[in-house]
């Protein structure tokens, strides 16, 4: 299956990637190989195979109790963050 | 209602030529679950803590950490699944909705998509001219709430708080059953009085615990096609609610019948202009590639989890108020009122028990005066300002025939300004009713002897000034005499 131009660009649009127009055509070739490369499952019979939403059978989630167990270490977590003023991250302004 | 097509319409729907609009409305309802700690973390969700001071590792979406559910949080779901009457799902999974915000720090929301874990119940609201419908609930899956965007006073800048991220959050998506505003309104307030019964939800609305997405589109009446909808995001309060959507239907009306087309789109409401702008087209936006979150487990449940959830389930509203209808004596009216919240419903229950004999004066008692005074000092039933007991004390005193209905008001407005018994404020301002014929009888001759011009006119045939006979004695004994007495003994000595 061989993926257009559009549906390359929509995908690095989605995924916050700057294309260079000028590697689009070969990421066209490339993402359209991965594709296909997947669609070979098309060809397997699945027909009374439940969908897998989990590669370890026979496993289930584990739950925790309601407590709280953190404590308020937002100074520390935000050395890492380029921006901050009165506790909040600062972000460039984003307004819908 | 126009049943001019054989279907009905919503009294706010326009008309066409030809023809009426069928209004269509589903609700996306977003219920903070009251846990507290987070779904998948152990920060805290106290509300209105200082920006980030309850946003861990997991919430900031830190490299290596891993989300573990909370189990309050199941068990918060699987309580309302079983209120409706759904299918609870005895496996559920968790799916990452892919996004780009700055309030959304891992860049996709743990939700759940094809496999929820409440599917297919039903909610029963009671519409206008008083007979009920039944909407039905496709789901209700968990996920977890994002941050918060903070706009003002950042010079260009665009705050983040996280602390809400990673709440716990039921969404209650409906079929799109309703046919107005009012239906959604009836149909919100129903899920919003549930989550307070089952204690899964606070209902805040002011604080976002309690919010709603109305999907709204209009199609010719008769027409099994849905039309293309829009959706109102994020809406806070039932008023709004209405608002938005009345707004929304008659625009799409407008715009159909001048040659438009509704586009599919994301819209909000403003209500300082009372109504709705497009944010942004959903078409473009919703590619969410929704897929299995690897770092979550499927959920199962036993059935005995189940059946053990289902066994603490509490009265719910509807048996409460059918059972208040038959025990009370009440209408299908006021049972409902005295239903709309746990507390309410409780507080009523300590009145009449206090006061056998008198459920519809303790009805119309907490019904009136009582909503009113919390109304206007803006309290809730739970604050305790009028304990049951005391309310039950003024109302025993009306039973008994010591002070009128009238008097009673003065007296309720004491007790609520003091905090004193109804007997002390009865005593210490002297408001027992006169029983007493004989002094009843000296008002009465009195006033006669007052008003000789008034009583020749009613002996002439003027009927209609035995009610100010009535008034001038009422006044004379400040209102205290005994209403019933009072007629009776007019009835003998005016006629002379």
């Amino acid at each position: 299956m061989a993926l257009t131009r559009a549906q390359v660009e929509g995908i690095a649009h989605l995924a916050r990637l700057e294309l260079d127009p000028a590697e689009v055509p070969q990421y066209e070739r490339s993402l359209s190989r991965i594709v296909d490369f997947i669609g070979e499952l098309e060809r397997a019979n699945t027909a009374g195979v439940a969908p897998m939403a989990h590669p370890l059978p026979g496993l289930a989630q584990r739950l925790r109790a309601d407590e709280v167990t953190e404590r308020d270490e937002h100074d520390l977590y935000q050395r890492n963050a380029p921006a901050v003023a009165s506790g909040l991250y600062l972000v460039p302004k984003v307004i819908e | 209602m126009n049943t001019h097509l054989g279907t009905p319409v919503s009294a706010d729907a326009g008309t066409r030529q030809g023809g009426a609009w069928e209004t269509v409305i589903g609700l996306e309802i977003h219920a903070q679950l009251a846990t507290r700690s987070k779904i998948f973390s152990g920060a805290a969700t106290a509300y209105g803590a200082p920006p980030n001071t309850q946003a861990c590792l997991v919430d900031l979406g830190y490299p290596g950490v891993l989300p573990v559910l909370n189990a309050e949080a199941v068990r918060m779901a699987v309580r309302f699944g079983l209120a409706i009457g759904a299918q609870i799902a005895r496996q559920s999974v968790f799916a990452r909705k892919n996004y780009f915000y700055p309030d959304l720090p891992k860049g996709y929301q743990i939700s759940q998509y094809e496999l929820p874990i409440v599917a297919g119940g039903t909610l029963e609201i009671v519409l206008e001219d008083g007979s009920r419908k039944r909407i039905g609930v496709t789901r209700a899956h968990l996920e977890e709430d994002a941050g918060k965007s903070l706009h003002e006073g950042l010079a260009g800048l665009t705050g983040i708080d996280l602390n809400r991220a990673g709440t716990p959050l039921l969404e209650i998506v409906s079929e799109p059953q309703m046919r107005s505003a009012r239906e959604a309104v009836a149909y919100m307030k129903k899920v919003h009085t549930l989550v307070r019964y089952l204690e899964i939800c606070d209902g805040n609305m002011q604080e976002g615990s309690f919010r709603c997405d109305a999907n709204v589109s209009v199609r010719p009446a008769g027409s099994e096609k849905l039309g293309t909808r829009t959706e109102i995001k994020n809406v806070n309060s039932f008023r709004y609610v209405e608002k938005a959507i009345q707004y929304e239907v008659a625009r799409q009306i407008e715009l159909i019948e001048s040659g438009g087309k509704v586009i599919q789109e994301t819209r909000l409401f403003d209500p300082d202009r009372g109504e709705t702008r497009s944010m942004r087209s959903k078409e473009e936006a919703n590619d969410y590639r929704y897929f299995p979150d690897p770092d979550l487990l499927p959920l199962e449940l036993e059935a005995a989890y189940i059946e053990a959830v289902r066994a603490e389930l509490p009265e719910l509203p509807d048996a409460k108020a059918a059972r208040f209808s038959a025990q009370y004596g009440l209408s299908d009216y006021d049972a409902g009122v005295l239903t709309a919240s746990r507390e309410l419903a409780d507080y009523y229950e300590a009145v009449t028990r206090a006061v056998p004999g008198q459920s519809k004066l303790a009805a119309n008692w907490v019904m009136g005066e009582l909503a009113a005074a919390l109304h206007k000092d803006g309290l809730e039933i739970g604050a305790g300002k009028l304990p049951a007991e005391r309310l039950a004390g003024l109302l025993a005193r009306i039973a008994d025939g010591t002070i009128s209905g009238k008097i009673a008001k003065e007296v309720f407005e004491v007790m609520w300004a003091s905090g004193t018994s109804a007997d002390d404020v009865i005593a210490s301002k002297g408001l027992q009713q006169i029983t007493d014929t004989g002094a009843i009888e000296r008002a009465i001759e009195d006033v006669m002897a007052h008003h000789p011009a008034q009583l020749a006119e009613f002996r002439a045939g003027k009927d209609k000034l035995f009610g100010f006979f009535v008034g001038q004695v009422m006044k004379a004994t400040q209102g205290k005499a005994n209403p019933a007495q009072l007629n009776a003994l007019l009835k003998k000595k005016l006629p002379g």
